[in-house]
């Protein structure tokens, strides 16, 4: 890889931006939480040291979930889901790891645990991944997945969403979390999007209609910039080691 | 409102009942997409060190297992170097890519991991970590991550002398982390999410 690897201590994780382990609200969460408090620390190397992902692993359309099923294209709303990871300081983060999933056109996933009444799409596999570059862009091409109903409150919808893993370049950064769509109403009403207690988190997740993105005549663009955490001082390699 | 001096991270959400779909698309049946899935083992032919199985399970506040967890785990090799780019302190053995995703089976829940025991890793500040595994646990009702280790209970003097096991307060509590013995080179490691013998997990 061209670029320096990164070092560094990690800045301690904001808990409570993130949602917390118990929100009785999303009810599975319930008995999957931990009750005991972590156990906290500075990290170390275990969790600041992470594996090398390149583009060299990547299939051409492994972040096209139009085609990359069977090669004929998927039924839905044709959308370019596009962004930059980014640390705490606003520095791009290349190299990162991102993989996507999500339900087709329809709100139906590929999976045999999924009865949903609407029908699978042959040609949606559903999930795809990319490496971002130098500028820690990323781009996927994709369909828009339809909002689905789900056990947990008598009448709970899940609104549009992508959800996406990242890795960057510690594994102590690693993170899943999902994309919303701006403008849609179920966001609000939402018990797992709800967990997140700070409404500004939550805007976090919410990803605008980006117009500058869209392509005439074929697809919209919504932009979803990634945070991952911080490190506190960064060391390249040609400087000598220690503070 | 002032402005932050850091931009926050992106909330966790989280990775729901269908995070194969995702990461593991061709453990799920969905062959097709990639030609294999990612992290299928922390090692390749010819990894030096001991070679070892651990196997178990993820279980919630109810006793019930989870069918529908996924765990990545992250190792140095067997000298306690990480096969990363930004490891200062040398070479990391070619053979050991250190990272590997484990699934719960989806009909019994139990997960396997054949890797090599890791070495002992320097800490940061003084002292050195006793061999271990870090895990990376996610599964529907998770809303993030949990992050907790494998150390092993054969490795009783590097334990003690361990600055992050040092933490615990509760020392009655050490013991779930640490992989049981069960055989010549075989351990047994029970991820509980909650209740009596939860296991510690780590804010590191
Ligand atoms: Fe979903």
């Amino acid at each position: 890889m061209a670029d320096a690897p990164v070092r560094g201590p990690l800045v301690a994780r904001d808990r409570l931006w993130h949602p917390p382990a118990y929100a009785p609200g999303y009810k599975t969460s319930v008995t999957r939480a931990p009750s005991r408090a972590l156990v906290a620390a500075p990290s170390t190397l275990s969790e600041e040291t992470g594996p090398a992902f390149g583009q060299d692993m990547l299939g051409e359309l492994d972040n096209n979930l139009i085609l990359n099923f069977t090669g004929q294209p998927a039924i839905g709303e044709r959308i370019i889901m596009h962004g930059r990871v980014q640390d705490d300081q606003g520095r791009p983060v290349p190299g990162a790891l991102l993989e996507i999933w999500q339900a087709n056109a329809g709100g139906r996933y590929r999976h045999k645990k999924d009865g949903y009444a609407a029908p699978l799409d042959p040609n949606f596999g559903g999930c795809g991944r990319t490496v971002t570059n130098a500028e820690g862009r990323y781009e996927f091409l994709t369909i828009r997945p339809g909002a689905y109903p789900w056990p947990n409150g008598p009448n709970d919808w899940r609104p549009m969403h992508i959800h996406i893993s990242v890795f960057g370049s510690g594994f102590g950064q690693r993170l899943i979390t999902q994309m919303y769509f701006e403008g849609d109403p179920l966001i609000a009403r939402c018990p797992i999007v709800n967990t997140i207690k700070d409404g500004s988190a939550i805007e976090q997740l919410v990803a605008p209609l980006d117009m500058s993105a869209a392509i005439p005549m074929d697809c919209l663009a919504y932009r979803f910039d990634i945070t991952l955490r911080g490190r506190r001082q960064t060391f390249f390699e040609n400087r000598p080691e220690g503070l | 409102m002032t402005k932050l001096p850091y931009l926050p991270e992106t909330p966790s959400q989280t990775a729901g009942p269908y995070v194969h779909i995702g990461l593991t698309p061709n453990a799920l049946g969905n062959a097709g997409i990639y030609p294999q899935d990612l992290g299928i083992s922390p090692i390749r032919d010819g990894a030096k060190g001991e070679r070892i199985t651990i196997r178990g399970t993820v279980t919630d506040g109810a006793g019930m297992i989870l069918r529908d967890a996924l765990i990545e785990t992250w190792q140095a090799d067997a000298e306690g170097l990480y096969p990363a780019p930004n490891e200062a302190r040398g070479q990391a053995d070619p053979n050991v890519t250190g990272w590997a995703r484990v699934i719960a089976d989806f009909d019994s829940g139990q997960w396997t991991l054949n890797t090599i025991k890791p070495g002992s890793v320097p800490h940061t500040s003084g002292g050195t970590m006793a061999p271990h595994i870090s895990l990376w646990v996610v599964a529907r009702g998770v809303n993030i991550g949990l992050q907790t280790r494998i150390y092993f209970e054969d490795e009783l003097a590097a334990n003690k002398k361990c600055p992050i096991l040092a933490r615990i307060e509760h020392k009655d509590r050490m013991r779930t982390l640490l992989a049981k013995k069960t055989g010549n080179g075989e351990y047994w490691f029970e991820v509980k999410l909650q209740g009596e013998d939860e296991t510690i997990f780590f804010d590191l």
